[in-house]
């Protein structure tokens, strides 16, 4: 297990920079893909550009690539749980008597 | 005496744990796994109604919503983020000064997100769309204001590290403390990026 303390491996402030260029560039493009009408493949788009922003945050802000795995796994526990629930919550409601 | 050895006589040691990690930084992962949930279930619900009540309230997310004021929101707390991360990176090694600067800049940008949110409010209110409108606006309100009490909590959290340093009482040392500070920010940003587009960006598609 790494050394909590230990920050050697984190990315340093240009690559801080850079993820957060990123993350303006892929809201720009969310935008403008909300004004372009691009179809049916509209929602897929936002929702991939979405996922990215989700991951560049969570991985390199929040640091959750460098840190113990333990924190990895209470997190996506917390996201499948939600995701879980989400989906119980919409099928009980379309689906439901 | 400089700070770095101000920030020497402040040194706390990391205490063992069983598992080798923080216990704080645990603790906060375990509060951001469980709030995955809360807003999990916020968002549910507001999909649920926004389909529901859409044509028959007569208040439609596409005639409420401002996009591009939202857009430059969303914007404000993405940069928040990063200037929260370059906090981190300071204190982590010892340039307080510069931890001062990007922790005050962050609390900033949530403030201006903040004012953002109000103004947004109250542009609804006064066009007639209220909590009690339909179930889709009350689901919108709960959501979003709930969104915008954890970033009222993280701004006060904020300041009280940027107080404590100016009183050099957070020395280089407990930059752990910051760090699971800018945990708790990353998860309130990662939040919005998923309001954004779910929210905003998305129920003009359906």
């Amino acid at each position: 297990m790494s050394d909590p303390q230990d920050h050697s491996s984190h990315p340093g402030p240009a690559e801080y920079v850079q993820i957060g260029a990123i993350l303006a560039v892929a809201t720009g493009i969310e935008v403008a893909l909300y004004y372009a009408d691009a179809g049916p493949i509209t929602i897929p788009a936002l929702l991939f550009l979405t996922l990215i922003k989700f991951s560049l945050v969570v991985f390199w802000f929040m640091h959750l690539r460098f840190d113990s795995r333990l924190f990895r796994r209470l997190f996506f526990v917390g996201v499948v749980a939600a995701l879980v629930l989400y989906t119980a919550t919409v099928s009980t409601f379309y689906f439901g008597p | 005496m400089s700070e770095s050895t101000a920030a020497a006589t402040h040194a706390e040691p990391l205490h063992e744990t069983s598992l080798g990690i923080p216990n704080d930084k645990f603790g906060m992962w375990a509060l951001i796994g469980s709030e995955c949930m809360l807003f999990g279930a916020f968002i549910a619900t507001y999909l649920i109604y926004v389909g529901a009540t859409n044509d028959v309230e007569g208040v439609t997310p596409q005639e409420i919503f401002d996009i591009p004021f939202t857009s430059v929101s969303t914007f404000v707390l993405l940069m928040s983020s990063l200037s929260m991360v370059l906090a981190l990176a300071a204190i982590q090694v010892g340039e307080m000064r510069r931890f001062r600067i990007w922790s005050l800049a962050t609390a900033l940008l949530g403030a201006i997100f903040l004012s953002g949110q109000i103004y947004e409010y109250t542009v609804f209110v006064a066009e007639g769309m209220t909590m009690s409108t339909s179930p889709f606006t009350s689901a919108f309100f709960v959501l979003t204001s709930f969104h915008g009490v954890h970033v009222a909590v993280g701004i006060f959290m904020l300041l009280a590290l940027w107080a404590l340093s100016m009183m050099g009482r957070l020395p280089q040392s407990r930059a752990l403390v910051v760090e699971n500070v800018g945990l708790y920010w990353h998860f309130v940003d990662v939040v919005w990026i998923v309001i954004f587009t779910v929210v905003y960006l998305i129920p003009s598609e359906l």
